[in-house]
């Protein structure tokens, strides 16, 4: 058998060495480059010198924070209902179906929604408040964000809540707990891991979207993602990119070693 | 749980799918709009499917983003295949747990950061942005998803199945594509399916790789987006979303059979938990 697998192996060896090592390598590399090529700490000098990165990073960080934070605010409590619905696999169908539908089609819906004659201002005008500017503001741009986070918190959760063994309920309410308490004591550190992995799939990319910060928030927000984007596409010096994105990766590992499952006991509550 | 609760929960449930759906609706809503903006419904009109239809740019736009899934799903999941044999079939956990998370790196790594090593891995190697590079993006990215699908299927498989095809004469290769591929096809087409749509899904990666004689939907709606509102996007995303449709209702008739068997299972091994108590 070992031949075998040393042949169909190749392919995917290959794949790992040639897009998941190399890539890593190189953009580390890269980092340690300036604009020449030539071999520099430069980049990192000037990045943890510089104010105005400094500043972008925190800024990058704080509105992921505000994204994720909104994000689990609505999802928990929808994926909670959903978990004592009838009809559950169809209702979690449809929450998952508008990821189907490409990002840049729901930034371009949020462009008509927001825009200045569009339907907000419409009824803001109707309503006596008088149009806003609502396009183009760090609350579209969050909002925007964490409409389309939504269900990447909500599945996690929903399938942690899914896990609970459902006699430890009964168990809680059986020895006098009421509904907060058990809500608060049993079903919500139970469902801990699933808001664990919920954060890591909603902070993560709030990190590094950039077209969203072009198109809804009219680049008033720069994201990590965002200054990348700029390095690479715009400017060209893509050591000074490298470098942001070695930081936007050291900051994914911290991100994960935080919210990282703590080791369990096995064996333990499940029987 | 009492009623009145009950009620509000549901009017709760109700209030996320209309926020969910809303955007949806209302680029497919507007689409019909003869007043040739999101901003009031003058009228029914089909102009903009008909505009649709004549812009042979965008539709060749349409057919080659297509064609990029239809590929990269197609190489990856049989890259991707292999690659989840070789990891259920490699000795010791620690090995396995290794290339399982190398296997993850790129499920987890921002888009953004993919984009740009794969810009920079390409230009050192001189290849041209253009179709391919944009091809072997999506294949690379799409293969962790299909390994990570049909793992769980080999691990359900029973081993002594392929005792019994090598007692009977089978050689490796009639062994892989007699026993092992069949039984773990449903995990295949589950795969297909995600790297299908992680293909379709993408924007960031594609706008990195990409050169100028290539370009894909989204990319083109970034740029399109950013000049203003034209009503031939919204048909275009009323058709995507019909598709869409299709394909989950399709993808929901095929994992029907992998899920009753999960369910299955789970149920075995609760009444033995049962049994032993």
């Amino acid at each position: 058998m070992t031949k075998t697998k040393t042949m169909y192996s190749i392919p995917y060896i290959l794949w790992l060495l040639l897009f998941v090592v190399a890539p890593v390598l190189l953009i580390v590399y890269q980092s340690f480059t300036d604009i020449d090529g030539a071999f520099t700490v430069g980049n990192y000098g000037k990045y943890f010198t510089s104010s105005t990165a400094l500043r972008m990073t925190f800024n990058s960080l704080l509105y992921a924070g505000i994204i994720t934070a909104a994000v689990l605010l609505i999802s928990y409590p929808t994926a909670y209902f959903l978990s004592r619905t009838v009809h559950k696999q169809l209702w979690l169908m449809l929450i998952i179906l508008p990821t189907w539908i490409n990002l840049l089609l729901k930034a371009y819906a949020f462009i008509g929604i927001f825009s200045v004659n569009g339907t907000i201002n419409n009824f803001l005008e109707f309503a006596g408040i008088g149009r806003q500017q609502i396009l183009f503001t760090d609350t579209s741009f969050i909002f925007v964000a964490a409409y389309i986070e939504i269900p990447f918190m909500i599945l996690p959760i929903f399938n942690a809540l899914e896990e609970m063994n459902p006699s430890l309920i009964s168990a809680s309410r059986d020895l006098g707990a009421n509904t907060w308490q058990t809500f608060q004591r049993v079903i919500l550190p139970l469902s801990m891991n699933g808001v664990r992995s919920g954060v890591q799939a909603v902070f993560i990319p709030s990190l590094s979207l950039f077209m969203l910060t072009r198109l809804i928030g009219g680049n008033r927000v720069i994201t990590l993602g965002k200054a990348i984007e700029q390095h690479f596409m715009v400017t060209q010096n893509w050591g000074m990119g490298s470098t942001i994105g070695v930081i936007l990766i050291l900051s994914m590992v911290a991100i994960m070693l935080l919210t990282g499952e703590k080791k369990r006991r096995k064996g333990g509550n499940r029987a | 749980m009492n009623k009145r609760k009950g009620r509000l929960a549901n009017l709760y449930l109700f209030m996320v799918f209309v926020l969910l759906y809303l955007p949806i609706f209302y680029l497919i809503f507007y689409s019909f709009n003869a007043g040739g903006n999101m901003n009031g419904f003058t009228g029914f009109t089909l102009e903009y499917y008909q505009a649709l239809a004549e812009d042979t740019r965008l539709l060749g736009i349409v057919v080659d983003t297509f064609l990029l899934a239809f590929l990269s799903a197609l190489l990856a999941t049989v890259i991707g295949t292999f690659g989840a044999m070789m990891i259920f079939y490699t000795r010791g956990r620690k090995n396995r747990n290794v290339l399982l998370s190398m296997n993850n790196i790129l499920m987890v790594s921002p888009d953004v950061i993919i984009g740009a090593s794969f810009l920079i891995f390409f230009t050192v190697l001189g290849i041209s942005l253009n179709f391919l590079s944009v091809l072997l993006s999506h294949v690379a990215f799409s293969i962790p998803i299909v390994v990570l699908m049909v793992l769980p299927r080999l691990k359900e498989m029973n081993p002594s199945l392929i005792d019994a095809a090598r007692d009977l004469g089978a050689t490796n290769w009639q062994i892989i594509y007699k026993v092992i591929i069949p039984f773990v096809t449903p995990g295949i087409i589950a795969g297909y399916f995600m790297a299908f749509t992680y293909s379709l899904d993408d924007f960031a990666v594609t706008f990195f790789v990409t050169g100028n004689g290539f370009s894909t939907l989204a990319v083109e709606i970034y740029s399109r987006a950013r000049q203003g509102i034209s009503l031939e996007i919204n048909a275009l995303s009323t058709l995507l979303f019909l598709f869409s449709m299709i394909l989950v209702i399709g993808y929901y008739f095929i994992s029907q059979g992998n899920t009753s068997k999960k369910q299955k299972s789970l149920n075995k091994s609760r009444q033995e938990a049962i049994d032993t108590l």
